[in-house]
C-alpha cells in the first residue's frame, strides 16, 4: 500500500511518501525551489518523492490531503458573520482568493496531479482528504515508540481547531477534546511575535530566543486581560484586544493600549521592553502547555504523551513538560509545523482510514532520525562540485572525519553535509555549519559572518547521548533538536556582579559555561543528542572531536544564511559556502577548504534572501 | 455539478443548511467578480449594480 501524503497552499508546502505503514521519504517543497516557506503544490518534493523509491504515478493507492477545505471556509464564513459588519477589508481581501482557488481546493490538487503526471490515474477515486489537527496528531503518535498515548497538538490554528487532545491506542487514533478558533494558544504567541516586531509564521522562534533576555514583568496583564486559563489547560482569549478575526493584523490599539505603545517596527532597534515581553508570553504559554498536559494525563491516565503541531516546536516550554516528568516519557514530531502535516496524513490514511495494523520498532522511532530528504551518491556529489567550478580532494571515510575534526578544534566554522536531507525545520548533521562550542567568540562570529543573523539568536549544541548529563542537566533522548535543558553547574562559569549588570545582549558576549558558544543568557542549551543507530557519520566526527579536546559538544546551526531555506543539493551547499565566513565545506567525502577556491566564485550573498 | 453536490452535502453533514443561501449567493457573485476580471462579463456586472 503506497500512500502519498501531501500539504500545501498555507504555509510549508510538503510531501511524504509512506508504503505499507514505513515513512520511506518526506520533503518540504522550500529546499527544492530555495523559496523559504514556499506554500505552492509541492511538485518538486512530490517528484523526490517517488524517484527515491523508483515508484511510477500509477502505482500510488492514495494521495492525502492534510487539511479539509471546506472546513476551513466554513469557519472563515462564521466568523466574519459572527463580526459583520466589522471585518469587511478583511472579508473583501480574502474572498477572491477563496472564490477564485482555496474553495475548489479538490479541483485544483487533481489537475496538479493531472499535469505532473499526466490524464489517466483516477485521482478523483484516490484523492482523500484529513483534517488539519488529526494529521497534526497522527504525525506525533504513529512514528512514536509508544504502543499507547495520550497525544497534544497546539497551533495557530487549522480548520476550526487551535488545540486537540487524543488518545492513541494500537492502530486507533481517537480525538477526545478540541478548542476552537479564535482561541488559540499559537496565535497568542503569534500576536505578540507580532507586537514584538517580528513575521508571524516565523518570527516566533526569535521571540522564544529573546525570552531569557527579559523579565516576564507582562506576564500578569497578559493573565489577567489576554487568556482566561482554567486548571484544567482549557482557555479562552479575550478578542477585544485582537485584530486577527477581522483585520489584517495580529493586534489593535486597545492591545497597543494595554502595554503601553504601538507594535515594534520590524528591523529597529531592539530593547529590553520587547526582551520583557518575549519572556512573560513565554512564560504564559509554559503554563498553558503544562496545565494541558496535567489535564491530559488525569483524564486519560496515560504514561505517554506526544506532541506536535506548530506550538510544539517551542523547546523551552517541552523542556520544562519533561522536568516536570507529568508524564513518564514524551516524544515530539521533529516535523510539528504544517510540513509534518504531510507526514501525519499519510500515515493517518494507512492506519485510521484503511484501518491498517501498526509495527513498533522495539522503543525506537519510525522517523529514521528525520533523514527522510534527498541524498547524493559519491559519484553525483564530484560531478556537481566539478560543475560549480569547485576545488576539492575526495578522501577515505576515516580522513575526512579526521581532518574535519582538527579543523573544527583549530576553530574553524565548517559546513556539513551528510547523508539524506532532515525533514522538518531542524539541521541534525546532515545539512548543518558546525563549530567548536568552547570558543568564546564563535556565536558572534556565527550569527554575523556567517548566518548574517541577529547577534541575540543562539546556538544549539550536539552531543554524543552518552555524554549528554555529564553537559547538560538531563539524561533523555533529545534527537530531534526539541529539549531545552540548563548547562551543569559544573560546568558554568558565574558571572561576576559587573557582568550581571550588562543590559539585554551584551550579556551575551560573557562567556558563561566551558561551551560559551551553545549557552544562553539563562544557562539553557537547545540540545540534540546523537545516536549512533541513526547518524553514524556524524556520531564519529563528534567522537573524534571529543578525543582531540575532550569535548563531546558541537555546535549545530541550520545550514543556510538568513531567510534562506537550508540547503539541499551539493551545489547550494556550495553556493551558500563561497557567499558567507565559511572555512571549510564537506560533502559526502569531498572537503573543500576557503583558501583553495576561485576567489572570483565568492558571491555576496547576504542579500540575497528577502529577511525572514 | 461535482462541486455543489459535494458542497450540499458537507453543509447537510455539518448540519449548516443555513448556511448554504449565503454560500450561494457568494459563489455566484464572486464567480463573476472573477470572471469580470477577464472583462468580457463587466458590462453585465455593471448593469446587475
Amino acid at each position: 500500500m503506497k500512500i502519498l501524503g501531501i500539504s500545501a497552499y498555507y504555509h510549508d508546502a510538503a510531501a511524504c511518501l509512506v508504503i505499507d505503514g514505513e515513512i520511506v521519504a518526506a520533503a518540504q517543497e522550500e529546499r527544492f525551489t530555495r523559496k523559504k516557506h514556499d506554500a505552492n503544490f509541492p511538485v518538486n518534493a512530490i517528484g523526490y518523492c517517488l524517484g527515491h523509491s523508483n515508484i511510477a504515478p500509477g502505482e500510488i493507492d492514495h494521495v492525502v490531503f492534510y487539511d479539509k477545505p471546506f472546513l476551513k471556509f466554513e469557519r472563515l464564513v462564521e466568523t466574519y458573520l459572527a463580526y459583520a459588519p466589522k471585518g469587511f477589508k478583511s472579508f473583501a481581501t480574502s474572498l477572491p482568493v477563496w472564490l477564485k482557488d482555496k474553495l475548489f481546493q479538490k479541483t485544483v490538487i487533481i489537475d496538479a496531479l493531472k499535469n505532473l503526471w499526466g490524464k489517466d490515474g483516477r485521482w478523483e477515486e484516490k484523492l482523500l482528504f484529513s483534517e488539519h489537527h488529526l494529521s497534526h496528531a497522527a504525525s506525533a503518535y504513529f512514528p512514536s515508540p509508544f504502543d499507547r498515548a495520550a497525544v497534544l497538538t497546539m497551533d495557530g490554528v487549522g480548520e476550526w481547531t487551535t488545540t486537540s487532545l487524543a488518545v492513541g491506542r494500537g492502530h486507533e487514533l481517537a480525538v477526545h477534546k478540541e478548542i476552537h478558533f479564535p482561541h488559540s494558544v499559537g496565535l497568542l504567541y503569534s500576536a505578540m511575535t507580532y507586537y514584538t516586531g517580528f513575521k508571524v509564521n516565523s518570527g516566533e522562534y526569535k521571540v522564544m530566543g529573546l525570552a531569557p533576555y527579559g523579565d516576564p514583568k507582562y506576564a500578569k496583564i497578559i493573565k489577567d486581560h489576554l487568556i482566561d486559563l482554567k486548571d484544567d489547560g482549557s482557555f479562552a482569549l479575550d478578542m477585544q484586544y485582537f485584530d486577527y478575526c477581522t483585520g489584517l493584523t495580529m493586534t489593535n490599539e486597545k492591545f497597543d493600549a494595554l502595554f503601553g505603545g504601538p507594535p515594534r517596527k520590524q528591523e529597529s532597534t531592539l530593547t529590553q521592553r520587547e526582551m520583557d515581553l518575549a519572556a512573560s508570553i513565554q512564560v504564559v504559554v509554559e503554563e498553558v502547555v503544562l496545565k494541558l498536559a496535567r489535564g491530559i494525563a488525569k483524564t486519560t491516565g496515560e504514561k505517554n504523551l506526544c506532541l506536535a503541531g506548530g506550538v510544539a516546536l517551542n523547546c523551552v516550554a517541552n523542556g520544562k513538560l519533561l522536568r516536570e516528568r507529568i508524564f513518564e516519557r514524551l516524544w515530539i514530531q521533529p516535523a510539528a509545523g504544517d510540513a509534518g502535516g504531510a507526514l501525519g496524513a499519510a500515515l493517518g490514511a494507512y492506519h485510521i482510514m484503511l484501518n491498517r495494523p501498526r509495527k513498533l520498532t522495539n522503543g525506537i522511532d519510525a522517523m529514521k532520525g528525520a533523514y527522510l530528504g534527498p541524498e547524493f551518491s559519491q559519484q553525483e556529489i564530484m560531478e556537481r562540485l566539478t560543475r560549480c567550478g569547485a576545488v576539492f580532494d575526495i578522501l577515505t571515510e576515516d580522513e575526512v572525519v579526521a581532518q574535519t575534526a582538527q579543523a573544527l578544534a583549530n576553530g574553524k566554522a565548517v559546513g556539513w553535509m551528510s547523508g539524506r536531507m532532515e525533514f522538518g525545520p531542524r539541521a541534525l548533521g546532515g545539512r548543518s555549519i558546525i563549530a567548536d562550542p568552547r570558543s568564546p567568540t564563535m556565536q558572534k562570529l556565527l550569527n554575523l559572518k556567517v548566518k548574517y543573523r541577529e547577534s541575540f539568536r543562539p546556538f544549539a549544541p550536539s552531543v554524543l547521548r552518552e555524554d549528554v548529563s555529564r553537559w547538560f542537566e538531563m539524561d533523555d533522548d533529545s534527537p530531534y533538536m526539541l529539549l531545552v535543558a540548563d548547562v551543569v553547574k559544573a560546568r558554568r562559569r558565574d558571572m561576576s556582579a559587573e557582568e550581571q549588570a550588562l543590559f539585554g545582549i551584551d550579556k551575551l558576549n560573557v562567556p558563561r559555561s566551558e561551551i560559551p558558544a551553545v549557552t544562553h543568557v539563562d544557562y539553557s542549551a537547545r540540545v540534540q543528542t546523537v545516536h549512533k543507530e541513526t547518524n553514524p557519520r556524524y556520531y564519529a566526527l563528534i567522537e573524534r572531536f571529543k578525543a582531540i579536546t575532550g569535548c563531546p559538544v558541537l555546535v549545530n546551526t541550520s545550514f543556510n544564511v538568513r531567510g534562506e531555506p537550508i540547503v539541499c543539493t551539493p551545489e547550494d551547499a556550495f553556493r551558500c559556502f563561497m557567499g558567507t565566513g565559511l572555512d571549510v565545506l564537506v560533502v559526502g567525502t569531498a572537503l573543500l577548504s576557503k583558501a583553495a577556491q576561485t576567489q572570483a566564485l565568492a558571491a555576496d550573498y547576504k542579500l540575497e534572501y528577502a529577511l525572514d | 455539478m461535482g462541486f455543489l453536490s459535494e458542497l450540499w452535502a458537507f453543509l447537510r453533514v455539518r448540519k449548516k443548511l443555513w448556511l448554504a443561501p449565503l454560500i450561494i449567493v457568494m459563489v455566484v457573485l464572486g464567480g463573476l467578480l472573477v470572471l469580470a476580471q477577464g472583462s468580457v462579463i463587466a458590462p453585465f456586472i455593471y448593469t446587475l449594480f
